[in-house]
């Protein structure tokens, strides 16, 4: 069984090779294996899951090297998760993108979705910080092809600084790794865990700051204000189907935060206690405010789907900056929801794009378009997701924030953030309902084309984030054997680094 | 050797963070390529400055020089390279599509689209 941790790696660019050489000029030979592919990862990820779900945690030595001097990959409770996440919202975003032609725009479509999904599994298995870094460069040399993927001025143009934004994010990485290993002298997350906690506080200078380059780094990738600005014009202007996909590439940087923040820099570590937790939470309150604020503001809806995904990485990285038990559990959750949501959103953004015309998603009124109506209700549906109404499972996962927050010190600001904000974002949704589906003058535009499996990716979405709500039970006690998991790393550490010859390594 | 090697690590950073803040992208490649170089001397150097010392024990050595962060600046170099074709070509386009080399999106980005 342990074999199966490496398929998420080695499948995906298999047949990415494939489809380069092989079919570059067939796509549909390019789409039967996209989606074979993409269904055999599910049922991979979904063994894993079930795998770690009974709290086994599973490290896979690469080439047998013993760790920590070779790389390793461990799968527990997180990563399972995230990785079945990540393999689950790529095979929908591929259904849609064969539905409705993206793929056909441009060369290599699904063979970059495919390193994209590489690069995100390895970053959620990866045990080594650097290994970390190079599936990091993995899922981001994908991105950059995806997001310019059909082209176009402001296409370009966006594409541009977001390449130039996240190299100056790898450059801060590399620098944070070097300075890590100066001091450490290792880059197995396990390893450098004990190496940290048994240094002595008084030189602990290089490790603190490198600590915080680390941060940062991850706060790029999260947009976690003030360095967001990547985002809302890479995502507005990426292929819709595409910035759906990335709504689970900002989760890498909260997924790195959690899991490096609790591993080696946790809140009991004394080298770097207090260096966190306050500065993220007023971080992350104060990217909540700018997301949903920018929600009221957006003048296209591409635009506000965007700022609607930078509010939720608020949220999601409030909860996590809590740095306890249930917060994490609550942080987990709302990461599921906040990822589903999103990438919907997106969806549905493309299908008003699709249906009004191209480029005609400005909030302004215009002509009835077909199929108003069921797109309508599919934004009605996503919208009460996003802003964290009943009864979707947003409602959920800002209630568990909430709830976790009640006994911080900060609750009082905390609770009238989170829920100031979601006034804020349900007036802005609301806005740009209205105007984009009641605002319209009689003329009936053009119909566009039949995309039922467009519509079908988006129900299957909707049913997810139901499934989520219906089984929130199951899935809380999932996530808190999860967090659980997190806040007591001696089984993690004792799978990455097992004992050699009985000598500690 | 270390006051000559801090410092150029210092220099190539100043140097590559002034131009990366520069309007056009050209200059602001040449700041990225000048803040990979630097950050490859700064892996290189995590692993201590040493001078003529084998990256392996072998027979009669006494010390060795850690091979793991040339390792580290073998693949940091291999993507960063990688990297700055990707954005040259991508800069080129979008100068080629926009007419203007500008980093600076148009005012009312993607709001128009």
């Amino acid at each position: 069984m342990t074999h199966w941790i490496i398929l998420p790696l080695v499948m995906p660019p298999t047949v990415a090779a494939l489809m380069i050489l092989a079919m570059r000029h067939h796509l549909d030979l390019a789409r039967i294996f996209a989606v074979g592919s993409g269904l055999a990862l599910l049922a991979i990820a979904l063994g894993l899951l079930w795998q770690a779900s009974d709290g086994t945690v599973t490290a896979y030595h690469l080439g047998n090297w013993p760790a920590p001097y070779g790389i390793v990959l461990v799968l527990d409770r997180l990563s399972a998760l995230l990785v079945a996440l990540t393999v689950f919202l790529a095979l929908v975003v591929t259904l849609y993108a064969i539905g409705t032609d993206w793929d056909a725009c441009g060369k290599h479509f699904h063979a970059l979705v495919q390193f994209q999904v590489m690069g995100l599994c390895g970053a959620f298995l990866t045990g080594d910080v650097f290994n970390l870094f190079v599936f990091f460069e993995v899922l981001l040399i994908a991105s950059y092809g995806l997001m310019i993927h059909g082209g176009g001025e402001l296409r370009l143009q966006s594409g541009v600084q977001y390449v130039v934004y996240n190299l100056l994010g790898s450059t801060l990485f590399l620098f944070a790794l070097g300075a890590i290993y100066a001091v450490t002298g290792t880059l197995n997350m396990a390893d450098l865990a004990a190496r940290v906690a048994a240094m002595p506080a008084e030189d602990s200078g290089l490790v603190r700051v490198a600590a915080v380059l680390l941060f940062l780094v991850f706060a790029v990738k999260a947009a976690l204000l003030p360095l967001h600005f990547w985002l809302p014009a890479t995502y507005a202007q990426a292929p819709a189907p595409i910035a759906a996909l990335f709504a689970v590439m900002t989760k890498v940087g909260a997924y790195a935060i959690i899991r490096l923040y609790t591993l080696v820099f946790g809140p009991g570590v004394a080298v770097t206690s207090g260096l966190f937790g306050e500065p993220l939470l007023w971080a992350a309150l104060m990217t909540l405010a700018i997301g949903t604020m920018g929600i009221l503001g957006s003048r296209s809806l591409g635009r506000l789907a965007a700022f609607a995904a930078i509010g939720s990485m608020g949220t999601l990285l409030t909860a996590v900056s809590l740095f306890t038990e249930t917060a994490t559990t609550a942080a987990l959750y709302y990461m599921i929801h906040s990822t589903l949501a999103g990438a919907a959103l997106f969806l549905v953004t493309d299908l008003v794009r699709a249906a009004k015309g191209q480029g005609a998603d400005t909030l302004i009124p215009g002509p009835r378009f077909a199929r108003q109506g069921l797109i309508a209700v599919l934004f009605f549906a996503t919208a009460i997701a996003v802003a964290g109404l009943p009864p979707l499972s947003g409602f959920i996962g800002k209630l568990l924030v909430l709830d976790a927050s009640r006994t911080a010190p900060q609750a009082a600001i905390i609770w009238a953030v989170i829920l100031a904000g979601s006034l804020v974002a349900v007036l802005g949704l609301a806005r740009a309902g209205s105007v984009l589906f009641w605002n319209t003058t009689k003329d009936l535009s053009p119909e566009p084309p039949a995309t039922p499996l467009a519509l079908v990716s988006v129900g299957l979405l909707l049913a997810t984030l139901v499934a989520i709500t219906l089984g929130a039970g199951p899935v809380i006690s999932y996530l808190s054997a999860t967090s659980a998991q997190l806040y007591d790393p001696v089984a993690y550490s004792a799978a990455s680094i097992p004992l050699v010859d009985g000598m500690s390594p | 050797m270390e006051m000559l090697y801090s410092s150029a690590v210092g220099i190539l950073t100043a140097a590559g963070l002034y131009l990366v803040l520069r309007r056009r992208t050209f200059p602001v490649i040449l700041g990225l390529s000048l803040l990979t170089y630097a950050v490859n001397l700064f892996l290189f150097a995590s692993g201590r400055l040493m001078e003529n010392l084998p990256p392996v024990l072998g027979q009669g050595a006494t010390a060795y020089t850690d091979p793991l962060p040339q390792a580290l600046v073998l693949t940091a170099i291999v993507i960063s390279f990688g990297m700055t074709a990707v954005i040259v070509i991508l800069a080129l386009g979008s100068y080629l599509t926009s007419d203007s080399d500008s980093i600076d999106l148009p005012p009312g980005d993607g709001d128009a689209e």
